[in-house]
């Protein structure tokens, strides 16, 4: 067995590519900016540089490890390397920590910490850049920029978009989109991922939580909110709750604690989405026209179809989703009491996800020509919310949403993660609605992390040919493969974010693969743990569907620029 | 929008290198040096050409001073102030040539688009200092006489 002595201790190489990965199997945490497992290695932030027995220092995350190597990674040197590496990087950054988005939660204000940078010898004498607010999701601030280029390869990588990327040289480098346009006017459809990874407030998630305090303080003002399936797996994170738990009781309580009016399940509003999508895919299964279909759910990922594949854009699913679907729901449903209160109900969404606040001000995502969901506000948001109250979140007792939006199925609940959605739309679809007959369906083979899925299901005597896609630029190459004609699908899910939603750039950021595998597992254990399982035997909902929605489902429900 | 004679220049020379991303840099190389500076719309349809991001293709064309965004006058000078050269007072040539030309650090480039003044930090002919370019044309050992003379005899040139 070949092995490296990290600090006097041996640990065996066991195909690990660079020495970083060994020293973190050895149990030392090194700080890095600029190091992700998913990204390709850049090593542009130094953190990670460690001494070999001959005194040479190298950045660990770009160095293989070779048998019998001797690294120190505190040594003397290092140490003193580290900490100028940092005074340099603080030198020329904004230092107004206690009034910063990311005040507490900062990389580089914890590794300043760590390392015991406490004064900074140099002057600040760079130019003040304006701030970029042209994005309804995302917040570019060029000061607090350390130049990782985190952002710019999740951006490029991942995501396929290359929206941002470095611009002039040396000490005049920023990242910036092409030509220093504004963020809204560049392929960005607000994702958020970049604002994941980002290690400081370079670049954050755009925050309404002022507007909402305001109308939660306003008493002519009916507050409803709906949560999200994403986000009760991942609000806990911040209060010392097992990762992936299902924290929506205790959700629902603080929400109620903060003044919400009424608080309701987008779960709900999914098994609406899987109600108009699976009779939406039946009929172009039918007429076998505009196939494949694709889901609509994401926001990111229907940006980015009109952007890059406008030719397609036709087979995007005319539904709207979840949220969208649920919005105009509920302001439907107090229309009568608010004219009788003499009252206004507004809508709120809590999201694990940036793009919904740019989904919620498209005109197609409009009824009678208003906008539907007034505010959306991420995880983080929530959190910082319910800190700012003083809410003990952990010793919370759980409570029930409010009706009738709060009965929902498990398969609404599991659209929070990757191939949920299809595999609500499969119980849909199928005729026999046994025990049985869903763990069938759960292992066709659209669960797992697996960044393409591909099934096939027989619908009555027709074989339906499915693909499950995550992460904008595998759904790209898949696009490709499509339009190229040399695969073909009846039916496409894409999320714009690895995993998806549990996974969205407004969930609690620091998710290591433990996290990422809890919070999935937690949406499925919901949905084992839910009395509905198929979206189609939600009991409200089908009376509903009977009562006050007939007759309405395509205003609604579908996006209404698509239907001409 | 420029006119489409630009583009298909553009065209033309994209054929010319091939449609790879690895030959971004060549081809708007060629680009600048028919035109005498890269328009910005051409970065971008190069790029889209070539299926490079466009933000990418702006990295590379800002990372090299070589690219400009703006139009060039029909003679470039370039003074070197590298540390020769400014050991042996080539600001003194710069200076002499801004009041020349009646250009400043923000002005580079004259009403008539004639003259273009840039700095370069070495030309690598340090035996020559203090030097300066003239378009491709290398003027060596310079001092400020030699300079208004050399303004003096293109100017006469161009009439």
């Amino acid at each position: 067995m070949e092995y490296i002595t990290i600090d006097t201790k041996r640990v065996p190489i066991e195909g690990e590519k660079n020495i970083l990965s060994l020293i973190r199997k050895a149990g030392i945490d090194l700080p890095t900016f600029c190091y992700h497992s998913e990204l390709s290695i850049y090593g542009a932030c130094r953190m990670c540089v460690v001494e070999d027995d001959r005194g040479r220092i190298f950045a660990s995350c770009s160095e293989q490890p070779r048998d019998g190597m001797v690294i120190h990674t505190n040594s003397k040197k290092i140490q003193s390397y580290r900490r100028l590496i940092i005074e340099l990087l603080l030198s020329s950054h904004c230092r107004d920590c206690t009034t910063c988005q990311k005040n507490g939660s900062c990389s580089l204000q914890d590794l300043a910490y760590r390392v015991g940078v406490h004064a900074v010898r140099f002057l600040n004498n760079k130019k003040q850049i304006p701030l970029d607010m042209s994005s309804p999701s995302i917040v570019r601030d060029p000061n607090k920029c350390i130049l990782c280029g985190d952002c710019v390869r999740t951006c490029d990588e991942i995501q396929g978009i290359g929206a941002i990327d470095f611009a002039f040289r040396g000490s005049e480098t920023q990242v910036m989109p092409a030509f220093n346009r504004d963020l809204a006017d560049t392929d960005c459809v607000g994702c958020g991922q970049c604002a994941v990874v980002c290690p400081t407030a370079a670049i954050t998630v755009r925050t309404n939580v002022t507007e909402i305090w305001d109308a939660i303080g306003n008493p002519n003002i009916r507050v409803v909110v709906q949560v999200a399936p994403a986000v009760r797996v991942a609000v806990g994170d911040s209060f010392n709750i097992p990762k992936g738990e299902n924290s929506f009781g205790k959700l629902v309580t603080a929400l109620r604690i903060m003044g919400f009016d009424e608080v309701y399940d987008t779960s709900f509003g999914a098994d609406l989405t899987v109600m108009e999508e699976s009779k939406e895919l039946a009929q172009r299964l039918e007429k076998n026209e505009k196939l494949p279909l694709f889901t609509s759910c994401c926001p990111g990922w229907v940006k980015y179809c009109e952007n890059r594949y406008p030719d397609l854009t036709d087979n995007i699913s005319t539904c709207r989703s979840p949220q969208g679907m649920l919005s105009p729901l509920i302001k439907d449903y107090f229309k009568d009491k608010d004219e009788a209160e003499n009252k206004k109900t507004i809508v709120v969404s809590i999201m694990p996800c940036t793009a919904k606040k740019g989904e919620i001000l498209r005109p197609d995502n409009f009824t009678d020509g208003m906008q539907d969901t007034d505010y959306v506000i991420t995880t983080q948001e929530v959190i910082r919310m319910i800190k700012q109250v003083g809410i003990q979140f952990e010793s919370l007792e759980a409570e029930a949403a409010d009706m009738p939006f709060a009965v929902a199925s498990g398969g609404g609940t599991i659209f929070g993660t990757t191939g949920g959605v299809t595999e609500a739309v499969l119980r849909r679809l199928a005729k026999d609605k046994s025990y049985q007959n869903l763990s069938n369906i759960s292992y066709v083979g659209v669960r797992g992390e697996d960044s393409v899925k591909e099934a096939s299901v027989m619908l009555g005597d027709r074989e339906v040919k499915i693909a499950v896609v995550h992460g904008l630029a595998d759904a790209g190459r898949l696009l490709d493969k499509v339009k190229a004609g040399e695969v073909e699908y009846d039916f496409v899910e894409v999320m714009a974010c690895r995993r998806g939603c549990i996974m969205g750039g407004g969930q609690p950021p620091f998710a290591g693969a433990r996290t990422k595998k809890k919070r999935m597992e937690g949406l499925y254990k919901a949905d084992t743990m839910s009395n509905i399982r198929y979206p189609d035997e939600n009991p409200v909902l089908l009376q509903m569907y009977e009562t006050t929605i007939k007759g309405k489902e395509h205003k609604l429900f579908h996006r209404h620029m698509v239907e001409k | 929008m420029l006119e489409q004679s630009y583009y298909s220049k553009a065209d033309e020379i994209i054929s010319q290198h091939g449609r790879t991303q690895k030959a971004l840099i060549p081809i708007i190389q060629d680009i600048q040096s028919c035109y005498r500076y890269l328009p910005a719309e051409l970065l971008s349809y190069v790029a889209k050409q070539l299926g490079i991001n466009e933000a990418k293709a702006y990295s590379v064309a800002t990372f090299y001073e070589n690219f400009s965004f703006e139009a060039k006058g029909k003679y470039v000078i370039r003074v070197c102030d590298g540390t020769a050269c400014h050991v042996r007072k080539s600001t003194l040539i710069l200076d002499k040539l801004y009041k020349e030309l009646n250009l400043s650090k923000e002005k580079h480039t004259t009403e008539d688009m004639l003259f273009t003044l840039e700095t370069v930090s070495c030309l690598g002919a340090c035996g020559l200092a203090p030097v300066l370019t003239v378009n491709d044309e290398v003027h060596a050992a310079m001092t400020p006489e030699k300079v208004s003379a050399l303004i003096a005899k293109l100017k006469e040139e161009e009439q």
